[in-house]
Parts: C-alpha cells; sequence; structure tokens
C-alpha cells in the first residue's frame, strides 16, 4: 500500500513537468505582450523592452523554460509580474479560501445529494422522486452568477442577515458555498439516484430481501455499499474541480480565492502567476484523484493495489 | 403419502402480471400447485413461461408495482399474500428460503461470503455475532467447501461458480427452512459440477427433512431428485404427474414434445440433458391466442382447441392434465 502511495506521488513529476511544459509554450503563444500591458498604453519603446528586459522575457524561449524549472526545484515559482509579490505568496495568502470554500460545498453537496439521489432511487415514480429528480434538474441547468446574485438579493438586501461578500466569518462562507454547491448537489444527487436504481434491479439484492433482511439494512448495508464507487468518483472529480476555485461565485461573492486569481492574471498576461496557480491546481488535483483511489480499495474488496 | 393431511405449500389461483408500458403481461395465470412435506417437486417448461415469477410470488419478492400478484399461497394454514411487509419478512430466508440461478450475481461481491450467511442467523435465530459466524463456518463445512473458516472470511470474487453456489446453498438452509425454492440451482455450472451440487442438494435434504420446489430445465435433475413434476406453458399448469408416471406416460402434447425421447428411469439419469425443442416458439405473453395456449404448436390440434381454454381434468392416480383431449364429452 505504501509503496503504491510512493510510486504515485513520485509519478506526479513527470505529470507535472509535462503540464508546465505545455502551459509555458502556450502561454508564449497567446496574442498580448505581458511587457505592453505591465507598461501600460502611453508607454514608449524603450520603456517596454526595459520591462522585457526585467521580466526574462528577451531571453530565448527555451532559456526562460530553464531558468524556471531551475527555481521550480526549490519550489519557487517566481515574482508576479503584475504585483512584483512571490508567486507563492499569493497562491498561499488565496488557497486556504478556496479550499475553504470547497470542503464546505462538497460536505453540502455529500449531505443532501447522496440521501436525496437514495430515497428517489428507493421510491422511483413517487411524488418524493419527482421532488427530488426536478429539483436536481433546476439546479444542474440554474446559472450560478443568476443564483449568486438572487441569494444576494433575498438574504442580504431584503433580509440582511447574511453578508454579500468579502470574507472575515462564517457568516460571509454561507452565501458562496450554498451558490457553489448547488450544481454539485444536483449532480451528485441524480448520480446517486441512477447508481442506486441499478445496484437495487441486481440479482444480489433480491438474495438480500430473500433472506428477510428489513428493507433499510438491504438499502444501506447491501445496496449503498456497491453504489459508494461511482458515487466516490463523481464527489472527488467535482472536489478536484472546485478545488481549481470558482470563478463566478469568487467574482459574485467578491471572494479572494484561486479561480479570480487564476483570471486576474491571465488578463494581465502575467505569465509567472498564471503558470504557477495552474501547477498548483495540477498538483491539487493529482492528489485528489490518489485518495479517491485508496478509497475505492477501502470500500470494494475486489480492488487491491500492489 | 400423507394425502389426507394439508401440504406445506399450497399455491391456489395464483396470477402474477406486470403492468408494464405496452399493456399488461399475464406472466403467472391461475397457477394452481401444491408441495406436501418432505418432498421435491419438479416444475419445468421453457424459458419465459413463467417458472421464476412463481417462485418469487410466494416470497413476493417482486417489485409491486409493476408486478400485481393475485391470489392464494397457503403456508402452513396462513396465505402469504395477506400477511403484511414484517410477516412475509419473518419467513424470508427463516421458514422459506431461496437459491437463484445465478451464482455468480446472486452473491454481494462487497461482503465477506460469512457475514452474507451470518446475518440471516443473527436476524432469525437472535444468536450472537461470534454464535452466528461459528454457525455460518459451520455451514460452510456442511456444504463441503473445502477450508471453510478461511472461505468464510473471503469475499465472493474468490470462490469460482461452483463454490459460490454452495456457499448460497449454505445461505438458504443456514435458518433451517421447512421448503427451498431452487431456481434452477444449477443451470449457470457445468455438468460435473452440477451433479455434485445436486448430490449434495439431496444429502441435506435428507438431513433437515426439507421440502423443494425445484425449478429446472434439467429432466436428468428432475428424474433424480423430484417425487412429483408439474409442467407449465406460457403462465399456466399444463400437466403433473408422480415422476415415473410423467416419464413413463406424458399426457399433455406438450409435455410429449417436451421429453421428446424419454430418459429412462432406473438406468443412470443423463444430467446434463436438456429439454427437447418443440417446433415453434412460446407466444408473447401480450398477444396470447384464444382458447388452449399451446394449439398454435400443437401437433393433435383440435377444433375446439383454438376456441375455448381447456378444463383441468384430474385422471387416476394424482395426474391432472389440462387438454381437451382427455376431456370426456
Ligand atoms: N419485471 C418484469 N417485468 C415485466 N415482465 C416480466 C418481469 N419479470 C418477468 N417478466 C415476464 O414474465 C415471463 C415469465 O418470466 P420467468 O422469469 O418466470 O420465466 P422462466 O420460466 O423462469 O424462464 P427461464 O427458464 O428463462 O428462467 C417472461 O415472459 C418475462 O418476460
Ligand atoms: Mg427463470
Amino acid at each position: 500500500m505504501l509503496n503504491y502511495v510512493v510510486k504515485r506521488l513520485l509519478s506526479t513529476i513527470p505529470v507535472l513537468i509535462g503540464i508546465s511544459l505545455l502551459l509555458f509554450f502556450m502561454l508564449r503563444m497567446l496574442p498580448g505582450d505581458p511587457a505592453q500591458v505591465l507598461a501600460g498604453q502611453m508607454a514608449t519603446p524603450q520603456e517596454i523592452e526595459l520591462i522585457r528586459h526585467q521580466l526574462g522575457l528577451d531571453k530565448p524561449i527555451h532559456i526562460q523554460y530553464a531558468y524556471f524549472l531551475g527555481r521550480l526545484i526549490h519550489f519557487d515559482l517566481g515574482r508576479s509580474a503584475r504585483t512584483q509579490n512571490p508567486v507563492t505568496e499569493e497562491i498561499w495568502a488565496r488557497l486556504p479560501n478556496t479550499v475553504l470554500l470547497a470542503v464546505v460545498a462538497i460536505t453540502l453537496a455529500c449531505i443532501f445529494g447522496i440521501p436525496a439521489g437514495i430515497i428517489s432511487a428507493v421510491r422511483p415514480y413517487t411524488w418524493i422522486d419527482y421532488l427530488v429528480t426536478s429539483s436536481a434538474l433546476f439546479g444542474i441547468s440554474m446559472p450560478v452568477f443568476w443564483l449568486g446574485l438572487m441569494l444576494v438579493v433575498v438574504f442580504s438586501v431584503m433580509l440582511h442577515w447574511l453578508p454579500a461578500g468579502g470574507t472575515g466569518s462564517w457568516k460571509h462562507v454561507i452565501l458562496p458555498s450554498f451558490t457553489l454547491a448547488a450544481f454539485v448537489v444536483a449532480f451528485i444527487a441524480r448520480m446517486t439516484r441512477s447508481t442506486m436504481m441499478e445496484v437495487l434491479s441486481q440479482d444480489y439484492t433480491t438474495t438480500a430481501r430473500s433472506k428477510g433482511l428489513k428493507e433499510r439494512v438491504v438499502v444501506t448495508k447491501h445496496a449503498l455499499r456497491n453504489a459508494l464507487i461511482p458515487i466516490i468518483t463523481v464527489v472527488g472529480l467535482q472536489f478536484g474541480l472546485l478545488l481549481g476555485g470558482a470563478v463566478l461565485t469568487e467574482t459574485v461573492f467578491a471572494w479572494p480565492g484561486i479561480g479570480r486569481l487564476i483570471v486576474d492574471s491571465i488578463l494581465a498576461r502575467d505569465y509567472p502567476m498564471i503558470q504557477g496557480t495552474i501547477l498548483v491546481f495540477g498538483l491539487l488535483y493529482i492528489l485528489v484523484n490518489l485518495v479517491v483511489d485508496l478509497i475505492y480499495a477501502w470500500v470494494d474488496p475486489r480492488i487491491r493495489y500492489g | 403419502m400423507n394425502t389426507d393431511n394439508e401440504p406445506l405449500l399450497a399455491i391456489r389461483n395464483l396470477h402474477t402480471c406486470f403492468h408494464v408500458f405496452e399493456g399488461v403481461v399475464n406472466a403467472v395465470d391461475g397457477v394452481d400447485l401444491e408441495v406436501p412435506h418432505g418432498e421435491t417437486v419438479g416444475l419445468v417448461g421453457e424459458s419465459g413461461c413463467g417458472k421464476s415469477v412463481t417462485a418469487l410470488s410466494i416470497l413476493r419478492l417482486l417489485r409491486c408495482p409493476p408486478a400485481e400478484i393475485q391470489g392464494q399461497v397457503i403456508f402452513h394454514g396462513r396465505n402469504l399474500l395477506d400477511l403484511d411487509r414484517e410477516g412475509i419478512r419473518k419467513i424470508r430466508g427463516n421458514a422459506i428460503s431461496m437459491i437463484f440461478q445465478e451464482p455468480m450475481t446472486s452473491l454481494n461481491p462487497v461482503l465477506t461470503i460469512g457475514e452474507q450467511i451470518a446475518e440471516a442467523v443473527r436476524l432469525h435465530q437472535g444468536m450472537s455475532r461470534r454464535e452466528a459466524w461459528r454457525w455460518a463456518e459451520e455451514m460452510l463445512r456442511m456444504v463441503q467447501i473445502p477450508g471453510a473458516r478461511a472461505r468464510a472470511r473471503e469475499y465472493p470474487h474468490k470462490l469460482s461458480g461452483g463454490m459460490r453456489q454452495r456457499a448460497m446453498i449454505a445461505m438458504a438452509l443456514s435458518c433451517n427452512p421447512q421448503l427451498l425454492l431452487a431456481d434452477e440451482p444449477t443451470t449457470a455450472l457445468d455438468v460435473t459440477i452440477q451433479a455434485q451440487i445436486m448430490s449434495l442438494m439431496s444429502n441435506l435434504k435428507e438431513e433437515f427433512g426439507t421440502s423443494i420446489l425445484l425449478i429446472t430445465h434439467d429432466l436428468g435433475v428432475i428424474a433424480e431428485m423430484a417425487s412429483r413434476v408439474i409442467v407449465m406453458y406460457a403462465g399456466k399448469v399444463v400437466e403433473e404427474a408422480p415422476v415415473k408416471e410423467l416419464f413413463k406416460e406424458p399426457l399433455h402434447p406438450y409435455t410429449k414434445g417436451l421429453l421428446g425421447s424419454v430418459p429412462v428411469i432406473g438406468r443412470k439419469a443423463q444430467t446434463g440433458r436438456r429439454l427437447h425443442e418443440i417446433p415453434g416458439t412460446v407466444p408473447s405473453l401480450l398477444e396470447m391466442p384464444r382458447g388452449c395456449r399451446f394449439h398454435p404448436r400443437c401437433p393433435k390440434m383440435m377444433d375446439v382447441c383454438s376456441g375455448e381454454e381447456p378444463p383441468t381434468i384430474h385422471m387416476g392416480g394424482d395426474r391432472r392434465v389440462c387438454c381437451w383431449l382427455f376431456a370426456k364429452t
């Protein structure tokens, strides 16, 4: 098991190098000149050239990449072209906010989505099933920014219960995390429903019933454990995506997370910042996947890692 | 035979239909059958004639809706179809248990074999966890699984098909049921394993005194195990007879067709031999032919057969047949 984890962790290194390579060259193919953006509209060519030199952008591209890798070995992602702060510092300042929102949203999604899916699978084609499936459809198709704005209108503007944006207290977390969770809840509920329906029609479910087990035991002990693998997969993937930041939600609620950092740095052609955030995102995504794979082995006895 | 006593199980006029998109499927249409104490009754018929649905209806293991079950299933003087959910749950796996056709899919892949046996024992016999686990190991030994103690801790995917079916049997017999519903317990297994499982079942039946409703395609198995045979066609019972008489002199043209060439009783019965092919196909349950359901395929078809349903005629010596050929006019 430990061997497996170490192997998987080592294998992230080539993946991250691959990501950085692609990213590095693709960024430089984008239209727009970072030096120009930084210097502003009124800058003279000399000023622009100076900034280009300061950023190291006047060197050949493979040399630039070599510098980048050299620093990366020391966990140094360079300095932001925009703010001059170290990239790692900027990311560290924002990452906890993103992780907080992602964890709260995914927890909400599991707490509401999985039971809702189970209930509608156990009572298919009844009013409760229709309630769950139609709300799920609503949740999936609703635009995030619209939901966010509506929540702000109701709970901040009209009722004055919760702040409309920013950070600082647990009250600030509620609206953005519900906004973010809406889609994920709906997605997980639908997934749970279809998986449970399938598992409940399997032969082993009939066997379990034929033993005289209570329906509750059939559903939770026999069926749910078999349905867990696809559910865990979806939860893991969604969590991985949430860690990449939620641009729309962060924008609506002025939430200082990774999502807005990425978008702002792309707009400013802030190469070091873009590279840094995306690499960190890649690393987190890989780690989440590793954890998901380890949970598989724990849930399903047929899966063993050497 | 104690014919004056009540049979262990009596099914009276069982109707099971499925409400599906295309209409109503009458999968079981007025079935009567009895399983006497300590006997093995065979239930045969082509695929789709309603054998499994009959067995599942007894324990009410069909999802209702789409299924709808009517009639009577009398077990110890009580109609199982009238019991509430708790009532039928206490019968399932306890007084009546079931073995399914597919050992590969009928065990839960994420629970150990031992747990799958022990949970029923804890539930019905009120044993503690330890006792129930011991009992599960004991049952696995009883069905001749080598290394039973270790096997109890394993998951189904580590066992072969034959071993899983043994585990299924151990599970079904773990609460010492009075009636075992065995739905094609050997169909999915290869021939040598089939023979082992059948001999295991008949030994256990002797030991525990369990009655068996044995559903099968395999006439060799019927000849070896059953004392009576019930033949179904398209949701109805067409013939019932003691096993020897049925093989010696089948009455219904459908039974004759099924038997094709009769395996000779007394000589070693050939297990693994399937039912003889009859020309034509089973009619769709949505569009049943009028009159006798078998008449489009029947070599002895008469005018009356396509017009009116044949009556059930009780012949001498515990036999009945549902065919116009035997109706006295
Ligand atoms: N859940 C269901 N919904 C609709 N129709 C069903 C359902 N289950 C069974 N049937 C129909 O009932 C009929 C009888 O099925 P059943 O499984 O009892 O056949 P069988 O005699 O056991 O056949 P086999 O030998 O193949 O197991 C079939 O025509 C089948 O299509
Ligand atoms: Mg069947």
